[in-house]
C-alpha cells in the first residue's frame, strides 16, 4: 500500500529525483559532530511552539480585561491545558537556549566563514527574532512580571536616539502599557513574527543544504592533506535518525519540565499598583538589564542608559556582520574572533548570574 | 558719567546693573518685617532663659507671623532693654504656670481670630481643659499638673500633623509617660505609674507605633486630651465601641452587661483590661493562664460548657483553615493553579474573625452560624487542593510512562542505527 503511494507519487512528482541531495548529502563525521544537533533540536522546538501555540489559541483571549483569565482556564479547566502552556513556556526558554548555543557552537567552529556568510546572517536574524518572541509572548499573560518587564523593556527602547520615542510608542499603542500594548503583542506574536520566522527557516536551512555542513578549519586542512583519514555519514538516513533521537531527548525533557515544573500563572497585572521590588526580565534579557543598571546615569556628557542601548545595539549590528571580518583565506585562523566570542560568553553568562542573584 | 559718555564695557554695566538689583530686592525683602530684638539677647543667654532663632522658627507660632511679644509682651522694636522689657509697654515677664491656659485661650478661644490662620481648627480647648482633672486641679491650686506647654511644648511648638510634634499621634504617650511614669513626681496622687509600661506591650501601641497605624488609640483616644478624664466605669463600653462597634453591639444584647453593672465592673475592661490590652486570642476562652472566663463562672456550669463549646469551634475553625492553607501551599509549590481556591480562603478566614466578634453576644447558635459558613468554605478549599494533589499525582504518573515509551523508542531508534550501520 504504502510502496503503491510512493510509486503513485513518484510517476507525478518525480520523487526519487526531488529526494536525491538529500540521498547525497552527507555529515563529516568527527569528535564535535554533536554540535551539528543543535540547529534541529532549534527547529524541533519551533515545530512544538507553532503547534502548541496553535493550540493555545483555541482558549486564549488578547484585551487587559480577558488575558489573564483565559490563560488561568487554560491551566485549571481546559483538558491537558496546563500541559499544552507549560510545554509553551518551557519549550520557548529551551528554544532561546539552544539557539544561543547553536550560535555559539557556529562561531567556535568556525562555521560562519565563506561561503556561509548568507547562512550566518539569516541565523543571527533568527536568533533576533526568537528573542522578539520571548519578549512579545511574555506580556500574553498579563500577569505582573510581565506588564513591568514590558514596561521597563519597552522604556528602554524608548532610550534609543531620535527614533527610540516614536518606537516605543508603536510598541505600546501608545504613552502607556495598556491593553492595546497587549493585542499589539499578541499581534507580532501570533502573526509577524512567525510569518517572517517561517521565511527566515526556510532560507536557513536552504542555504545549510545547498552548502552542505561545515568541517572545523583543522579539520579540513588535515582531510584535504590526506583525503583518506576523512570521515562522514549519510544525512539521510543515519544523521536524520540520530537527530530524531535528539528530538525525542528534547521531548523528554520538555515533558519532565511541564509535568514538574509547570509554568506559574502569577498575580493579574494592575498598571495601578507599584512594581514590586527586585523585578527582573526574562533570563536571556538579564545581561543586557543588569549592565544598563550597572552603567552611571551619566558617562562623559551622554546618559549612560542612552549609551548603553547604543552599545549594545552596535555589538548585536557588528556581531551580524561577523563572516566580513574575517581574512579571505579560510585556512588562516583568526585567533582574535574566538576570543572575543569567549569573552561574550563569559561577559553573558556572567553578567546573567550577577543579575539573577543582584537585589 | 561713564554712561553717559557710552564708555562703559559691557561687563561693567552688568555688575553695576547687578549690584542696583540687589539694594532694591533687599530694600524689598526688608520691607514690613517688625524687628524683633528679644531674640538678640535670648538667643545669647543660657536655659531656661535662652531662646535660639533656629528653635524659635521652627514654631508654629513664628511660622504665622507671631512674635515673643505677642506672648510676652513688651517692646522687641527697643534695643535697649529696660525699654524692651519695660511694664509700661506690656511687658509679662515669664508667665505664671497658673495663668499659662487662660493666656493661650486668649487666641485659641476666639474663633474669629483663629479662623484667619485655621478655618478647621477647633477653639474650645480651654472649655474642656477646665472639666479635665488637670484643669480642676491647677483652678484648686495645684500647680503641678499639666499646663498647655507641657504637652506642646514651649518656643517650638509643632502643629500636630508633624511627626516631631510632641502630640503627634506617635509621641502622645511617650509625652503622658514624662509625668504619668515618673512615681516620684506623681507621688501623692494614688494613680498607678505602670499605664505606659504596659500600654508599650499592648495591641494598640504594636499598630500604632510598629506597624505606624495613625487610626490606633494613644493615651488621648480613650481619656481625651484637652478634657481628659478616666473614663468611668460604666463608660468604659462607650469608649471602646468607637472603634470596635460590632463587638459593642453584641455585648450590648448580652446578658453580661446587666450583670457587669449590677456589679460595678468596668465592661469590656474585665477581660481585656485597659493599658496593656493583649491580642485576643482563642486562649481567652479556655481554662489555662490566658483563660478569662473562669475567672468568675464556677467549672460545670451552664456558662462553662457554653464557654467550652465556643472554644471548640473556633478551634475546629482555625484548624481546617490551617489544614486547607497547607494542602493548597503544598499544591502551589508543585505547580498546581490553586489561586481561587487561595483566595477563597480570605472568605473563611473573614467567617473565624466574623465568629470571634459574634463571641461578645454570648450566644451559641449565632458563633455556630458564623463558625459553620466558614467550615463549608474551608472544606471546599481543602477539596480542591486535594484535587489538585491527586492531579499532581497523575501527571507524574503519566510522565513517567511518557518517559518510558520515549525511552523505548530511544533504544530502538539505536538499534535500528547500529543495524543499519553494520
Amino acid at each position: 500500500m504504502f510502496a503503491a503511494l510512493i510509486r503513485w507519487l513518484d510517476e507525478r512528482l518525480d520523487w526519487d529525483d526531488l529526494i536525491a541531495p538529500l540521498r547525497h548529502k552527507t555529515v563529516p563525521t568527527h569528535r564535535l559532530s554533536y554540535w551539528y544537533f543543535l540547529g534541529g533540536i532549534t527547529l524541533f522546538l519551533f515545530v512544538i511552539q507553532v503547534l502548541t501555540g496553535i493550540l493555545l489559541l483555541l482558549y486564549y483571549r488578547p484585551g487587559a480585561n480577558e488575558a489573564f483569565e483565559s490563560v488561568q482556564y487554560i491551566m485549571t479547566q481546559v483538558r491537558f491545558g496546563w500541559l499544552i502552556r507549560s510545554i509553551h513556556s518551557w519549550s520557548a526558554n529551551l528554544m532561546v537556549f539552544t539557539a544561543f548555543a547553536h550560535m555559539f557552537s557556529v562561531v567556535f567552529l568556525k562555521a560562519y566563514r565563506k561561503p556561509r556568510e548568507l547562512t550566518w546572517i539569516s541565523g543571527m536574524l533568527l536568533l533576533f527574532l526568537v528573542m522578539g518572541f520571548g519578549f512579545s509572548g511574555y506580556l500574553l499573560p498579563w500577569n505582573t512580571l510581565a506588564f513591568f518587564a514590558t514596561k521597563v523593556g519597552t522604556e528602554i527602547t524608548g532610550q534609543v536616539p531620535i527614533i527610540g520615542k516614536p518606537m516605543m510608542i508603536f510598541l505600546r499603542g501608545g504613552e502607556e502599557v495598556t491593553g492595546a500594548t497587549l493585542t499589539r503583542f499578541f499581534g507580532f506574536h501570533v502573526a509577524v513574527l512567525p510569518g517572517l520566522a517561517t521565511l527566515l527557516i526556510l532560507l536557513h536551512l536552504l542555504l545549510v543544504q545547498r552548502l552542505g555542513m561545515s568541517i572545523p578549519p583543522k579539520l579540513e586542512v588535515q582531510w584535504t592533506a590526506n583525503p583518506s583519514a576523512k570521515r562522514e555519514m549519510k544525512f539521510f538516513p543515519n544523521f536524520l535518525l540520530r537527530e530524531l533521537m535528539a528530538w525525542y531527548v528534547a521531548l523528554g525533557v520538555l515533558g519532565a519540565l511541564a509535568a514538574v515544573f509547570p509554568w506559574n500563572l502569577g498575580v493579574k497585572a494592575d498598571p495601578f499598583v507599584p512594581a514590586p521590588a527586585g523585578i527582573k526580565p526574562e533570563w536571556y534579557f538579564l545581561f543586557m538589564f543588569q549592565t544598563l543598571k550597572l552603567i552611571p546615569s551619566k558617562v562623559w556628557f551622554i546618559d549612560g542608559e542612552v549609551l548603553g542601548v547604543l552599545v549594545f545595539g552596535l555589538a548585536g549590528l557588528l556581531w551580524l556582520l561577523l563572516p566580513f571580518f574575517e581574512s579571505d583565506q579560510p585556512s588562516r585562523t583568526k585567533g582574535w574572533i574566538t576570543g572575543l566570542a569567549v569573552f561574550a560568553l563569559a561577559y553573558m553568562a556572567g553578567m546573567s548570574v550577577y543579575g539573577y542573584l543582584a537585589k | 558719567m561713564a554712561i553717559l559718555r557710552n564708555r562703559l564695557r559691557p561687563f561693567s554695566a552688568a555688575r553695576y546693573a547687578g549690584l542696583a538689583g540687589f539694594v532694591v530686592l533687599a530694600a524689598c525683602l526688608g520691607y514690613g518685617q517688625t524687628k524683633n530684638s528679644c531674640l538678640d539677647c535670648h538667643s545669647a543667654l543660657p536655659d531656661p532663659l535662652g531662646v535660639s532663632q533656629e528653635k524659635f522658627s521652627q514654631d508654629i507660632h513664628a511660622q504665622k507671623g507671631l512674635t515673643c511679644a505677642s506672648c510676652h509682651g513688651g517692646d522687641p522694636t527697643s534695643d535697649e532693654p529696660d525699654k524692651a522689657m519695660s511694664r509700661k509697654a506690656g511687658w509679662k515677664g515669664k508667665i505664671d504656670r497658673k495663668q499659662i491656659p487662660q493666656l493661650c485661650g486668649t487666641c485659641h478661644s476666639d474663633p474669629a481670630y483663629i479662623r484667619q490662620f485655621n478655618p478647621s481648627l477647633r477653639t474650645d480647648e480651654l472649655g474642656q481643659y477646665r472639666t479635665s482633672v488637670h484643669g480642676k486641679r491647677l483652678a484648686a491650686g495645684d500647680t503641678k499638673v499639666a499646663v498647655c506647654t507641657d504637652c506642646h511644648s514651649v518656643h517650638d511648638l509643632r502643629a500636630p500633623s508633624d511627626p516631631r510634634s510632641t502630640v503627634n499621634p506617635v509621641n502622645v504617650a511617650n509625652t503622658c509617660a514624662r509625668c504619668h511614669s515618673d512615681a516620684g513626681y506623681m507621688k501623692g496622687y494614688s494613680i498607678p505609674t505602670d499605664q505606659f509600661a504596659k500600654y508599650s506591650t499592648s495591641v494598640h501601641h504594636d499598630a500604632l507605633a510598629v506597624r505606624g497605624d495613625l487610626s490606633a488609640p494613644t493615651c488621648s483616644t480613650c481619656h481625651g486630651n484637652h478634657g481628659a478624664v478616666p473614663p468611668g466605669v460604666d463608660k468604659v463600653q462607650n469608649v471602646c465601641s468607637n472603634c470596635h462597634t460590632f463587638q459593642a453591639q453584641m455585648y450590648d444584647k448580652s446578658s453580661h452587661k446587666a450583670a457587669f453593672q449590677a456589679a460595678s465592673l468596668p465592661g469590656c475592661v474585665v477581660c481585656h483590661s485597659n493599658h496593656g490590652i493583649s491580642h485576643a486570642t482563642d486562649a481567652k476562652l479556655g481554662t489555662g493562664p490566658d483563660a478569662v472566663c473562669m475567672q468568675c463562672h464556677a467549672p460545670g456550669d451552664a456558662c462553662d460548657q457554653a464557654r467550652a463549646g465556643f472554644q471548640k469551634s473556633l478551634t475546629q475553625l482555625d484548624n481546617a483553615i490551617k489544614s486547607a492553607d497547607h494542602v493548597l501551599a503544598v499544591a502551589e509549590s508543585s505547580g498546581m493553579e490553586v489561586s481561587e481556591a487561595k483566595l477563597g480562603q480570605d472568605q473563611a478566614r473573614d467567617s473565624l474573625t466574623k465568629a470571634r466578634v459574634t463571641i461578645h453576644s454570648f450566644r451559641t447558635d449565632l458563633v455556630d452560624q458564623d463558625v459553620q459558613a466558614g467550615l463549608k468554605i474551608a472544606a471546599k478549599n481543602l477539596q480542591t487542593g486535594k484535587e489538585a494533589m491527586v492531579e499532581r499525582n497523575h501527571r507524574r504518573v503519566g510522565l513517567g510512562l511518557s518517559l518510558i515509551a520515549i525511552g523505548m523508542v530511544l533504544v530502538g531508534l539505536r538499534l535500528y542505527i547500529k543495524k543499519i550501520e553494520s
